[in-house]
């Protein structure tokens, strides 16, 4: 299904040559580097790539929630045409949980145990709209209902350990659009859950952006989710972007040698016993990136003199970019060799 | 199967679904085990004594009558009287009062200087932690009677200020658990979660770690309660807490240890009404540590 916006509008999200740093003993430069990417209005944008490649981090970026001893040493990262790293923390609580939603991994521990789930919800809109707790216990009620929980009324007190892995992701959901937010960043929505509740978590995230006109962030490493759910994806490579592409043209044509690789090391049916393609070696460790491209070390066309230096990206037709040298003067992209 | 589809039928007139507050199940876990039914048995029967003392007490506490100091157990007096002549079991019972008020104020004053530190430093970390932890570290580096006797020895004695000075003492305890306890609340997720809507800083402690850390604080504050009370008998066993007249349980120890040739057996009305108290007291702080624990939350 493809939910493409016109390309005329305005980015809702815009984040520019974004970098951070990791403060510490030693500090660490460039942790990420470079990354920039859009997000329309309505649209869905996935990042992607392994663990460990700075999805997540730069997903806390947006949200201005970096962890301890992180800090964004340049770039900018634009909401609705407010540069958010120029905002003061004051600014930024009025818009987070206002303008831009989050979902978390593990809906368990993202829900706070001691607190009933309807009071969850409604804590948002206490804080955004001023609503009072009846009137935003009502609004949580229909927003409960709206996540698809059955009997929103008398779920709104529960405690999050009687619900299931699926229905506290619903409530965290709910939690994350009660102020009809612009943008919702979705970090592994599903990860934590079996097949069919991820298969409906999708679903009711579809249909959140078919009725709202919501615009997704998806932070994941499951291409199935990709393709069944994003617009366009942005792929992330040892806290770099190396590729950004329209899911489709992405899914036919991958552009970078990693991208390609990972496309290939997805379980294909049809192919009986046959060895599943993987990538080599691991992603480097922050702080020790090789000085030229950050894959060449695992890249099976790596050892070219062009690889060795810093990689820029190169924008391709078709509002595409890659970095990688090899693949901007054209050159093909093959499969990894399948290990003996 | 889609999301809508999920919505159940409306039941509304359902019964309300059986939900119960992570608190009530632990208070129902906590009078399912004897010993705590023992303990919080014999904390309630205190409380109604020291509330009705003055129509309970057979006697005025205060009463002397020294043509018969030193009289033994009998009819009339219950548990005999002291050197003055008072009713021992009249002053037991008015004294549980003071038993049962000091370690209220002592640990009061304790939660009031270390729950707002502890979780402002578990949060913040950085400088803040490094300044109010390094002022733990001095206050408990300090033996805790020793240093309550300093300040006794500057603001002088009475019991107001022996229950402010022992909340002082107990304060660096109650920071360290809430310290950790809270360092270890802000790592989950759910505190981002909190922050991804929009909460300030002192709304997320409060509505989101201070619950979150209330069963370690809960057990640590009612251990230090039978502290408190031994403490102060103790203090006031020195003759620096609750001023003559006025009987607590620390002084009548003292008024019996400096007769004990003439009346051997007065040591162990207040010896055995200290030692069962503060036994409650500790009974109760591990069994909420057991049924908290066991929750099982996640």
């Amino acid at each position: 299904m493809s939910l493409a916006p016109p390309p005329s509008r305005e980015p809702l999200l815009a984040v520019s040559d974004l970098a951070i740093d990791l403060a510490g003993e030693t500090v660490q430069r460039g942790l990420i580097h470079d990354v920039s990417f859009t997000v329309a209005p309505g649209e869905s944008v996935a990042l992607i790539g392994e663990s460990g490649c700075g999805k997540t981090m730069t997903g806390m970026a947006v949200l201005g929630l970096l962890p301890r001893g992180f800090t964004v040493s340049s770039g900018s990262i634009r909401l609705g045409g407010r540069d958010l790293l120029a905002c003061s923390e004051r600014e930024l609580r009025s818009v987070r949980g206002r303008s831009l939603g989050a979902i978390f991994q593990e809906p368990m521990s993202s829900l706070d145990p001691t607190m009933r789930v309807g009071d969850q919800i409604a804590e948002a809109r206490r804080l955004h709209l001023g609503e009072s707790r009846k009137v935003a216990r009502a609004r949580a009620e229909e927003l409960l209902d709206r996540v698809g929980i059955a009997d929103a009324a008398r779920r709104l007190d529960s405690y999050p350990h009687e619900l299931s892995g699926g229905m506290q992701q619903r409530v965290m959901i709910a939690s994350a659009i009660a102020c009809d937010p612009d943008l919702v960043l979705a970090d592994e929505p599903t990860t934590a859950l079996d097949v069919t509740i991820q298969a409906e978590i999708l679903e009711l995230l579809r249909e959140l952006r078919r009725e709202q006109g919501i615009a997704v962030l998806l932070v994941t490493h499951d291409l199935g989710v990709v393709a069944d759910f994003c617009d366009r994806v942005v792929v992330m490579y040892a806290g770099t972007v190396v590729e950004r592409a329209g899911v489709d043209e992405l899914f036919a044509d991958p552009a970078h040698p990693y991208t390609r690789a990972l496309l290939d090391a997805v379980p294909q049916t049809g192919h009986p016993r046959t060895l599943l393609p993987v990538i080599q070696g691991r992603v480097p460790v922050a702080g020790r990136f090789p000085a030229g491209c950050r894959f060449e070390p695992r890249c099976p066309h790596g050892g070219d003199e062009r690889c060795l230096a810093p990689q820029h990206e190169t924008a391709l037709p078709g509002a595409r970019s890659v970095r990688c040298a090899r693949a901007a003067a054209g050159e093909p992209v093959t499969r990894p060799a399948v290990p003996a | 199967m889609t999301a809508t589809t999920v919505t159940a039928p409306s039941t509304a007139a359902a019964a309300p679904l059986p939900v119960e507050s992570p608190w009530r199940q632990a208070l129902r876990r906590l009078l399912r085990r004897p010993s705590s039914v023992v303990a919080l048995g014999f904390l309630l029967v205190l409380i109604v004594l020291a509330v009705l003392a003055p129509w309970v007490a057979p006697h005025d506490p205060l009463v002397q009558d020294l043509e018969s100091s030193f009289a033994p157990y009998t009819a009339q007096h219950w548990l005999g009287t002291d050197d003055l002549g008072r009713d021992v079991a009249s002053r037991l019972i008015h004294a549980i009062r003071l038993a049962l008020l000091a370690p209220l104020i002592s640990v009061g004053v304790a939660v009031l200087l270390g729950v707002p530190t502890g979780l402002w430093a578990g949060l913040a970390r950085g400088w803040v932690d490094a300044v109010l932890s390094r002022l733990a570290d001095a206050l408990l580096s300090l033996p805790g009677l020793a240093f309550a006797l300093a300040i006794i020895a500057v603001v002088g004695p009475g019991l107001a200020n022996v229950m402010v000075a022992l909340g002082i003492v107990f304060a660096p305890t109650l920071f360290r658990v809430v310290r950790g306890a809270a360092m270890a609340v802000a790592e989950e997720p759910f505190i981002d979660a909190a922050r991804s809507i929009g909460s300030r800083t002192w709304r997320i402690l409060w509505v989101h770690v201070l619950p979150n850390v209330a069963a370690p604080l809960l057990v640590q504050a009612t251990i230090l309660m039978g502290l408190a009370l031994l403490s102060e008998a103790g203090l006031s066993f020195l003759g620096l807490g609750v001023q003559p007249p006025e009987a607590s349980w620390g002084s009548m120890l003292r008024t019996a240890y400096d007769n004990q040739f003439e009346a051997p057996l007065a040591v162990l009305p207040p010896g055995i009404a200290v030692v069962l108290t503060v036994l409650a007291f500790n009974t109760i702080g591990d069994a909420i540590r057991d049924v908290m624990t066991a929750r099982g939350r996640r």
